[in-house]
């Protein structure tokens, strides 16, 4: 096989693998601008999941499923805003704690639901997003390396894949153009300032958590009916970490999220491609070395090698009002 | 108004509102039961009969809790100085590749008394490293320890598997796992403990890592509350600007603090690994850090509370496989969804019910 093809067929199982982080990792650029930390964000998409793959099998819907995600996913939220916001409750503990209800939640009902050991079942095909082929995707499959990029990797997606890279935009616009954005990054940096100025800081960072719910929806809709036709489980096997990553990696910025996404996206692609080949010269690279490699490059890049990651200066903390 | 400064006595603050949030833990979990199909209050009752009921299940209850109290350990000593040490997986993950090359080194020459020592030291060597880098990032570069010890918790696992699958693996075999170890790398089962009490360990792995984990606990009641290291640990955890006027090192601090909870965490690994199956296995840790978390909140941190604790965990571990055996409609899952749940509430939401427990207070006591 030519290079050229298998670098194609890379790259486009790479964009695939980075849609979830992608959806994820905006979610927590919400939370975490607004001064939330959140390491729940695995638990969101499973549920996500979960919940879509269920909705899409009873109504053979997939949008239908999708909405049913993005319900259950902001309902997390606003367990994690409950406890971290109004109860000011440590946002980390809440985190693990959900992603502890969500894993095993999701496998009890997947069982007692469909008795397949925690898989729900098979989504029809109505239930499913499926690839889209763009228009003159096969005439354009002849010309040289433009033709197959479009063919293979632009063309062929569904439609969650597309909708995902326009959240990079939208992200943007809502954080860094709208008034709402501007209090939301306020809020993560300096509450006492949005106090003063006469905004409820906890209905402010509730809507944020509600914007990250609703990504989060996206992402574990995503996993269970676009990427595959059921739910699986644990089927979000550390996703939502790398996403966490890839957000720190990407210095809490919109843009830079999508990079990084897609760049642990590769990684992960080549992963998978690299298993069993060997390189000459080298040899045999193993294969967990990309897997490990996300982790430790968000670990050289927060100490500070690769320029410098400040998280918003009141994440984490709860706000009390002055007395 | 505000209670949020009013003063509560100590049976309140450590019996009556852990106890209360546990209850809403259990309530929730049976509204999942509930809605299954199925009786919480049966399930609640082959729960206990499971972890209690006969020596055997006695052996596994306690056996899981050998595993908390280390896990449970490791966390609390982190968080008396301040740090939230979410990477106990990691670090027991890692801490078993320690005990296990004492054990393949040593298994054939001495008997299991010299080998334990050095496997305890290796195991908390190996753990206090892969805690190493995380502190040291917190102490020195200011990164968040939280999410370093969440990266190292995945770099660990990838590391692990890459060793049990390409090196420490026994050649011809298909398992991920290293050769069996020879009694001499094995730690001795507690048989006498349960017949004591007049019962049969049977086939229950409880082992000598028992009684380590509990000198642990002692050992870390010292440092804590009887040492100075211990007292600049607990300034440093309560108000980082005042231990800085008083002249306590951070980075000194934050590395050795660390260090022992990475320490601890690895020695959790003695008791799968050279108690239990004898080998080392992939994913033995499997979960026992994360437990961890919710064994040092509901136990406040301190070691009498982190034993009770871990043996509530134990029972809901060993209860929870029997029940998934008598009612096969709840799965061995169902412990995961209790575990949220009590880190959810006695954790996340400790505070939920203080304003109205102390009114009832200020009621009844007349103020």
């Amino acid at each position: 096989m030519d290079y050229f093809d298998i670098f194609i067929g890379i790259l486009g199982s790479a964009i695939r693998l980075s849609i979830p982080l992608l959806f994820t990792a905006l979610a927590g650029l919400f939370s975490e601008r607004a001064g939330i930390f959140d390491i729940g964000l695995e638990g969101k998409m499973l549920v996500s999941a979960f919940a879509s793959a269920c909705a899409a099998y009873w109504t053979g819907n997939a949008w239908l499923g999708l909405m049913a995600g993005i319900v259950v996913a902001i309902a997390f939220s606003f367990l994690h805003g409950f406890a971290s916001i109004t109860n000011r409750g440590n946002q980390i503990v809440s985190g693990v704690a959900l992603n502890f209800v969500a894993a095993g939640l999701t496998i009890v009902l997947g069982q007692a639901w469909f008795g397949q050991g925690g898989r729900t079942a098979q989504v029809p095909g109505s239930g499913r997003f499926t690839p889209i082929i763009l228009p003159g995707a096969d005439a354009m499959r002849e010309v040289p390396i433009l033709g197959p990029l479009y063919a293979n990797v632009i063309s062929g997606n569904n439609i969650l894949t597309y909708i995902a890279f326009l959240m990079v935009p939208i992200s943007w616009w809502v954080l860094y153009r709208t008034r709402f954005g501007l209090r939301l990054r306020a809020v993560g940096e300096n509450p006492g300032a949005v106090d003063t100025a006469g905004i409820s800081v906890s209905w402010l960072r509730y809507r944020a958590l509600i914007v990250t719910g609703f990504l989060a929806g996206f992402a574990g809709t995503y996993l269970a009916i676009a990427q595959s036709a059921a739910f699986i489980n644990n089927m979000s096997a550390g996703k939502g970490y790398i996403a966490l990553a890839a957000l720190i990696f990407a210095k809490w910025k919109p843009v830079p999220v999508m990079l990084a996404c897609l760049l642990f996206g590769f990684l992960d692609a080549f992963a998978n491609f690299m298993q069993g080949k060997s390189i000459p010269l080298i040899g045999e690279v193993p294969v967990q070395i990309f897997q490990a490699l996300p982790y430790i490059l968000t670990c050289v890049l927060l100490a500070g090698f690769i320029g410098i990651a400040r998280p918003p200066k009141a994440g984490g903390v709860p706000y009390t009002k002055e007395r | 108004m505000n209670t949020a400064s009013v003063q509560l006595p100590a049976w309140i603050n450590y019996g009556v509102i852990p106890l209360l949030n546990l209850a809403l833990a259990f309530f929730f979990s049976g509204l999942v039961v509930w809605a299954i199909g199925e009786s919480p209050v049966e399930a609640l009752r082959l729960l206990l009969i499971g972890a209690l009921g006969r020596g055997e299940g006695i052996g596994f209850t306690l056996f899981y809790a050998t595993s908390f109290i280390f896990t449970g350990l490791s966390v609390a000593v982190a968080i008396h100085a301040g740090l939230f040490n979410i990477g106990s997986e990691g670090q027991a993950y890692l801490g078993g590749l320690g005990a296990a090359l004492v054990a393949l080194s040593f298994d054939r020459y001495v008997p299991w008394y010299v080998t334990m020592p050095f496997a305890v030291i290796g195991a908390a060597l190996f753990g206090a490293a892969c805690a190493a880098i995380p502190a040291w990032l917190q102490a020195k570069r200011g990164s968040h320890i939280v999410i370093t010890t969440i990266m190292f918790n995945f770099i660990t696992s990838s590391l692990m598997n890459y060793l049990l699958v390409r090196v420490l693996i026994v050649p011809g075999k298909m398992a991920p796992e290293t050769r069996t170890f020879l009694e001499g790398g094995q730690l001795p089962k507690l048989d006498w403990l349960i017949s004591m009490f007049g019962g049969r360990l049977g086939a229950a792995p409880l082992n000598f890592s028992f009684l380590i984990a509990l000198v642990m606990c002692f050992l870390v009641w010292v440092l804590i509350w009887r040492t100075k290291l211990g007292y600049e640990m607990r300034t440093l955890g309560i108000s980082p600007t005042a231990a800085s006027y008083a002249g306590i090192p951070y980075a000194k601090i934050v590395m050795i603090a660390m260090l022992i909870s990475g320490g601890l965490a690895g020695m959790m690994a003695l008791n799968p690994v050279m108690g239990a199956s004898a080998r080392l296995q992939i994913e033995f840790v499997g979960g026992a850090g994360f437990v961890g978390i919710a064994v040092s909140l509901m136990g406040r941190n301190h070691p009498v509370g982190i034993i009770l604790a871990a043996l509530l965990f134990g029972i809901l571990y060993q209860g929870g496989a029997e029940l998934s055996f008598d009612m096969p409609s709840i799965t061995r899952d169902m412990i995961v969804v209790i575990q949220g749940l009590v880190i959810l509430f006695a954790g996340a939401l400790e505070y939920m019910l203080r304003p109205a427990i102390v009114r009832l207070y200020q009621q009844i006591s007349g103020k």
